[in-house]
């Protein structure tokens, strides 16, 4: 299984000991986001429901292209792949 | 308080008017000083408004992504986020409040908006203060701040 890097919103870092990049394995996104929140249990509030889907408002990009335009969490990532997680920002 | 040099803020004018009537929107970055609440502005980077609406904005997700990375690289911070408003005052609306006060975003932001509907642009700069967990909108101050305009 790989590892990719995660990079991770400023409001999520306090609960990933202060990092702004971790790793995690997983064969695809939805893997490495399960992986994500086992290793530092904190970020699960803020990242997934209740059923384990990925929150409103919270967008995920596999090497800064949006996963909701490749295969959501079934996106396959491998080892030089980068995950970025960043909130929706959006206003009127 | 919001800091920003005259030539970013006149970058901040000009998209907004490039892509008049809809609105502009962009990322702001630089340092916060916390204790200070206030916003050094080094770079404003224009996104493309992914909801291309006069009346709405989205920050374009790849660009957000991009413009993340490349902060982090740089050791800048994003300070906040400016958009324009084409047809109303430059005050938040609901919905800027609502989108600005979500979980993920940085409750430490500035959000400087910019109207264009007086046809002169004006800036206003807010941060929206979040006084408790209940996160209806009834419970989150409009914070306006000064801005100050460097050479």
């Amino acid at each position: 299984m790989s590892s990719v890097s995660v990079r991770l919103p400023t409001v999520m870092r306090p609960q990933a000991n202060g990092e702004s990049v971790v790793s995690a394995e997983g064969e695809s996104v939805g893997d490495v986001l399960q992986n994500l929140v086992a290793e530092f249990p904190g970020l699960r509030e803020n990242l997934l429901d209740d059923e384990g889907s990925v929150r409103k408002f919270v967008n995920i990009y596999v090497n800064d292209e949006d996963i909701r335009f490749m295969e959501k969490l079934e996106t396959p990532v491998e080892g030089t792949d980068e995950v970025t997680i960043l909130p929706a920002v959006a206003g009127g | 308080m919001l800091i920003i040099t005259r030539q970013q803020w006149l970058k901040i004018v000009n998209e907004a008017w490039r892509v008049y009537p809809l609105e502009a929107c962009g990322l702001l970055l630089g340092s916060i000083d916390a204790e200070s609440s206030t916003a050094n502005v080094e770079r404003f980077v224009p996104i493309d408004n992914a909801a291309a609406s006069a009346k709405l904005y989205a920050l374009e997700g790849s660009q957000f992504s991009k413009t993340a990375l490349s902060a982090d690289r740089e050791g800048l911070e994003i300070v906040g986020v400016v958009h324009s408003h084409t047809h109303t005052r430059a005050y938040p609306s609901q919905t800027d409040v609502s989108e600005g006060t979500r979980p993920l975003v940085p409750p430490d932001w500035h959000w400087p908006i910019l109207s264009l509907a007086g046809g002169f642009p004006e800036l206003r700069s807010f941060q929206f203060d979040q006084k408790s967990d209940d996160k209806s909108s009834d419970s989150v101050g409009i914070v306006e701040e000064p801005i100050r305009f460097l050479e």
